[in-house]
């Protein structure tokens, strides 16, 4: 069929979350199967929902294919270096409070060589929203072993399976300082895209893990079939426990999977705990710090 | 543009290097810092975490100098002046973010209180073993400035011709202090803030149709937007179009790589600045920097009273380094005698400039005190003319 015998309206999008990528990037480089791109959607969704002021919004991404993220999203995009995305992120936010800043990257990168970065941005309650996408793998670099990997597990670098105990991510960031926590999967669509609606319109450190398949390096390696057998076993493994004690959330190799809002408090923020510190510290001759 | 009156406290001080660069970031305008202790450069983050909250500045102790590093460049896209400041090891963390700073052409500020090295070395006492590292540090090839005060009061100015620098040519600026620069107590005059001249930011004032953020004018710098101004600029550290878009190909990196070394090596006439006292003539010229600039004087004079001609150049930048002025004077001077506190790293500059075309003689000193400065009269004394003869 050429363009011309198409009778579609190309000046309309013909998905809404369209107007939210840098449709000119397209296509993206995520393999078949790949869980990061349905995040984007509802990523999407989310922000087009949320009411926010899309000039606004900026968002930070490490690196690894989830660091990509930032480079599709037609927002102000920032791709740093690997781990260090939240420590940009906190100073982009802490210059320009009225951002509304968004850290998006992966499991490795946040928790890996991000790891110091993570429990210290969670212990300020700098305001920002960290969207930690987790396929238990180093999908860019070739499937190495990830501080998330479950135990028996193989990876490149585990090739007889991984024996490390791995990161309880709902637990790392509530015990760390997070006031909004949930976890859910690629497969939860509308679930985490109110989730991620929610950590945006959350004022605080708000953080949402969402389990992605990585079928290329982490399914086929592990006989787990592709990206379609990954959703049909969150679909079936996965249980709804909103407001379930994030220290019984830990994951094992296909094992059943805890999902839903855990923490969900309020907190002063890093900008206000500051402000109102100062404030009575020096009286009138403070002006609170608004960037 | 002049200084931020709110900020500048104009006065005679009797004050250390540290605190002197510290009123110098303020001077110039810098509103967000963020750092890590360690010694000897603690005193700058003090002094700024106390002077910030009364004039509008965000100082935020990090968890680490790596933090640091990028938290400030996260400042600049937010609208800020932003510096950090840190030694030794702490310089060796910042490494990839000062690379990070070259390839998105983020201008910003990096200070590092030189101690005795390598790695935990000498906390309290003084080196100059970071200039290689200065230039050449993090991976991949990039060009970047970096100054070296001799004096507190020179800590205070060139602090603000630092943030001047990376404005004007978007570019990490380094400021290459000494312990013995950074806790030395002199006079230090701080000029009514319109006095001081600032560069601005090069922030774009054209139509938004159509701007490219890594587009550069002809002297090679592109102008900037920031985060929250409607642009939906992309900023990456991988290899970019002038979109800013990633391309991973060897002619996007020529483009690219080419142009970072560029702006810096073909705008050198007007970054490169030194200070030269009677090197007309000169048989021999010392070249230094930092401390080592004022422990050579009594050399300088004892040889000079000795009947030596000796003249002295001091470099003010150490990167870009004054090449065509150290040729120029190859071609007359018998012998340089360059003093440093490492086993020999800008003298491989001299050497590289000199060609082989005279004598090259170093003074090294491992670090943790100054030179004696009998040890560089004497090699003076046995280098010139006379000692030929």
């Amino acid at each position: 069929m050429t363009e011309e015998s198409m009778d579609i309206d190309m000046s309309m999008p013909t998905n809404t979350v369209e107007e939210f990528l840098r449709m000119e990037r397209m296509p993206h480089i995520w393999c078949p199967g790949c869980g990061i791109g349905t995040t984007v959607n509802c990523f999407a969704h989310a922000l087009e929902t949320s009411g926010l002021d899309l000039k606004k919004v900026s968002i930070v991404s490490g690196i690894g294919c989830t660091g990509r993220v930032a480079g599709y999203l037609k927002l102000d995009s920032f791709h740093t270096t690997h781990g260090r995305a939240l420590p940009f992120a906190t100073g982009l936010k802490l210059a320009n409070p009225d951002l509304k800043v968004v850290v998006y990257s992966g499991d490795g990168d946040l928790t890996a060589i991000g790891g110091n970065h993570f429990i210290h941005a969670a212990r300020r309650n700098v305001d920002m929203t960290v969207i930690l996408i987790n396929n238990f793998i180093y999908g860019m670099t070739g499937g190495q072993v990830a501080p998330t990997t479950p135990i028996g597990a193989t990876a490149s670098t585990a090739p007889y399976g991984n024996f490390e105990e791995p990161f309880n991510l709902p637990y790392l960031a509530e015990s760390c300082g997070a006031v909004y926590v949930a976890r859910w999967t690629a497969y939860h669509v509308r679930h985490a895209t109110k989730a991620i609606k929610d950590a945006l319109l959350k004022r605080g450190f708000s953080f949402v893990e969402i389990l992605a398949p990585c079928p290329t390096l982490y399914s086929r390696r592990n006989r787990l079939g592709d990206g379609l057998d990954q959703m049909k076993f969150y679909k079936d493994n996965s249980e709804i426990k909103n407001g379930a004690d994030t220290k019984t959330l830990g994951l094992s190799f296909q094992g059943k999977i805890i999902v839903g809002k855990f923490v969900d408090k309020d907190k002063p923020t890093y900008l206000d705990s500051m402000n109102a510190f100062y404030a009575q510290k020096f009286g009138d001759t403070y002006s609170p710090y608004k960037g | 543009m002049k200084a931020d009156p709110k900020g500048v406290v104009a006065g005679a001080y009797f004050i250390d290097g540290d605190h002197a660069c510290a009123e110098g970031a303020i001077a110039a305008g810098c509103r967000f810092v963020a750092g890590y202790p360690i010694t000897p450069s603690t005193e700058i983050v003090e002094r700024i975490a106390e002077r910030f909250p009364l004039i509008g500045g965000m100082f935020i102790q990090m968890e680490d100098e790596i933090a640091s590093s990028i938290a400030i460049q996260g400042a600049v896209w937010g609208g800020k002046k932003a510096m950090t400041v840190t030694s030794g090891p702490g310089f060796s963390l910042m490494m990839e973010h000062i690379g990070l700073a070259a390839m998105t052409e983020t201008p910003c500020v990096f200070v590092d209180v030189q101690r005795g090295g390598p790695s935990t070395g000498l906390p309290t006492l003084p080196g100059q073993g970071d200039m290689m590292q200065a230039r050449w540090g993090s991976h991949g090839d990039y060009g970047i400035i970096a100054l070296c005060p001799n004096s507190p009061q020179e800590s205070f100015d060139l602090t603000i011709k630092a943030f001047n620098l990376a404005e004007q040519y978007r570019v990490p600026v380094l400021v290459m202090l000494d312990e013995c620069v950074g806790h030395m107590t002199e006079r230090v005059v701080v000029p009514p803030a319109d006095e001081i001249e600032i560069t601005p930011r090069r922030y774009w004032d054209g139509p938004k149709e159509g701007f490219l953020l890594f587009k550069a004018g002809p002297d090679r710098v592109p102008p900037m937007v920031k985060a929250g101004d409607g642009y939906n600029i992309h900023v990456t550290s991988l290899t970019h179009d002038e979109r800013g878009y990633p391309v991973m190909t060897a002619a996007a990196q020529e483009k690219l790589v080419r142009r970072l070394i560029d702006k810096i090596r073909l705008n050198s006439d007007a970054i490169v600045e030194c200070r030269e006292e009677q090197t007309a003539g000169a048989d021999v010229v010392i070249v230094s920097y930092g401390i080592t600039s004022r422990i050579a004087i009594p050399a300088i004079e004892q040889a000079r009273r000795e009947g030596v001609k000796v003249g002295h150049l001091r470099l003010i930048t150490a990167w870009p380094f004054p090449a065509k002025r150290i040729r120029e004077l190859s071609h007359h001077v018998s012998c340089f005698v360059v003093p440093e506190i490492n086993y020999g790293q800008m003298v491989r500059e001299v050497e590289r400039c000199v060609a082989g075309r005279t004598r090259v003689e170093r003074v090294s000193h491992g670090g943790g005190a100054v030179h004696n400065p009998k040890d560089i009269y004497a090699k003076i004394m046995s280098c010139g003319k006379e000692e030929r003869k």
